[in-house]
């Protein structure tokens, strides 16, 4: 069965499904109607590198549907330490689970277990490469906020050159007729073959190192953390980083409906007086990675999501 | 100078393999990439930059007692896309081929990428190249999506 491996695997009719599959499951999240859609069915979690959230929410996710979770652990003391490859975790695991999930610092390692596997993988990201339950999750917040995915103003700031979120997001962006922003520091621009790729889909992209300037305009702003260790020195991480902060006071004359997304952790990109303010939206983003994975798992694993989610299905 | 000039630089094989039309300067990494450069034992010639009306140079190599099969012509795709190949037995082409490039490149080449996947010499699955375009050729790998530089895939070789 085919998994999801980077937003190419779905088509736009199959987001836009998916999405609505979620807006029915929003209860279940929540904890107030138990809907065991997944009874029976196991989930593999395989992070091979750390991961609070998105590991964290594929086990709410699958549980919240009746289904179980089996973790690989702390890598360091599983059989990975001993040599064993990626070909041979999958082949082990893909008898043990009916999904798998996982996240590995190589680029390319989903799309490998995939090909090594019979049970679908969902990518939880690998290397600098995709994230698509992430966009799947950051798609379901821009719905959520505006109702629509199409023709959106987007800005999307900090560190584009290593971070995953962006890349997948960007291309599923472009999909939906979107205008990007990308605001960044030189050194971490977006790759030059992403942008190339948008281009080349039709994508409207401008490029800039201004956030400030552009946040008026804005309907979505999608930000993301700048790592110390990508500069040679800390000043140079001072001078730069301090360009893509956001601050309440910075927030005044931006669209009354615009909203403020980061994929988190975050360390002081986003001050915390925006925390208050009516365009964040990041926890509630963090939020929505169960309620996206949840109508994932469920694609993926070809149970199907009903129409009508009401109390009398079980309400706690 | 004419073609047959060229061809007469060389003594005529009586049973081998002809591969003529080599971009100039590229026999010795045809060579390679048929892994001839180390371990064939039967007799290899080669003629470096000698004059072409198609190409300006070229390169021609030839392999005596040898038939080369399709998929190892199939490897040249990276050099010598347009190098055509006569099969010669008793002194007579006996067979015209030439590179077919597919849909993607198997086990010829490991993929660039320093964080790919692929770099973990123990994983056992084929590396591929997906052909993304033929005119010039774009490769990307198939697992970690990443455009290969044509110049330093041929250092990967398998």
């Amino acid at each position: 069965m085919a998994g999801l491996i980077t937003m190419d695997d779905l088509s736009n009719d199959e987001i836009q499904s998916i999405l609505e599959d979620a807006e029915r499951l929003l209860p279940v999240a929540e904890g107030k109607i138990y809907l065991p859609l997944l009874q029976g069915k196991i989930l593999g979690n395989l992070f091979f590198e750390p991961s609070t959230r998105t590991r964290m929410s594929f086990e709410t996710a699958m549980k919240r549907l009746g289904g179980d979770v089996v973790n690989l652990g702390d890598v360091k003391t599983s059989s990975v330490v001993k040599g064993e490859t990626l070909f041979d975790t999958i082949q082990m695991v893909d008898g043990y689970t009916d999904i798998i999930a996982m996240r590995h610092p190589r680029q390319g390692a989903a799309q490998y277990a995939q090909d090594a596997a019979r049970v679908p993988i969902l990518n939880g990201g690998d290397g600098a490469g995709h994230h698509p339950t992430q966009t799947m999750l950051d798609l379901f917040t821009i719905k959520q906020a505006h109702g629509r995915l199409d023709g959106l103003k987007v800005i999307l700031a900090g560190d584009l050159r290593y971070g995953r979120t962006v890349h997948s997001l960007s291309h599923a962006l472009t999909r939906f007729g979107c205008e990007l922003i990308f605001a960044s520091p030189k050194l971490l621009r977006m790759p030059a073959e992403i942008v190339e790729d948008l281009t080349a889909h039709g994508a409207n992209v401008v490029e800039t190192e201004d956030l400030l300037s552009s946040l008026a305009e804005a309907d979505v702003v999608y930000m993301t953390r700048i790592q110390k260790e990508r500069f040679a020195d800390e000043d140079e991480y001072n001078r730069v980083a301090g360009a893509y902060k956001l601050h309440a006071s910075n927030l005044e004359g931006t669209k009354e409906g615009m909203i403020i997304m980061h994929p988190l952790p975050r360390v002081d990109e986003i001050h915390p007086s925006v925390d208050k303010t009516r365009h964040a939206r990041y926890f509630q983003q963090a939020f929505n990675g169960v309620v996206a994975r949840m109508a994932l798992l469920c694609r993926l694993l070809g149970v199907k999501v009903p129409e009508d989610i009401s109390p009398a299905g079980g309400e706690l | 100078m004419s073609q047959e000039h060229n061809m007469r630089r060389v003594t005529a094989i009586r049973n081998g393999t002809v591969i003529d039309h080599i971009p100039s300067g590229q026999a010795m990494r045809v060579l390679e990439m048929l892994n001839m450069n180390k371990t064939t034992s039967v007799p290899v010639s080669m003629v470096m930059n000698v004059p072409s009306k198609k190409m300006g140079t070229k390169d021609i190599i030839k392999v005596e007692d040898r038939e080369l099969t399709q998929d190892e012509l199939n490897r040249l795709a990276l050099v010598a896309p347009e190098a055509h190949v006569a099969i010669i037995r008793a002194y007579s082409v006996a067979e015209k081929m030439t590179i077919q490039i597919g849909e993607e490149v198997t086990n010829v080449v490991r993929c660039t990428f320093s964080n790919c996947i692929t770099t973990n010499q123990r994983e056992p699955l084929a590396h591929r190249l997906r052909v993304m375009g033929r005119e010039p050729l774009v490769l990307r790998c198939h697992y970690c999506g990443r455009p290969q530089d044509l110049e330093k895939l041929i250092s990967n070789l398998l």
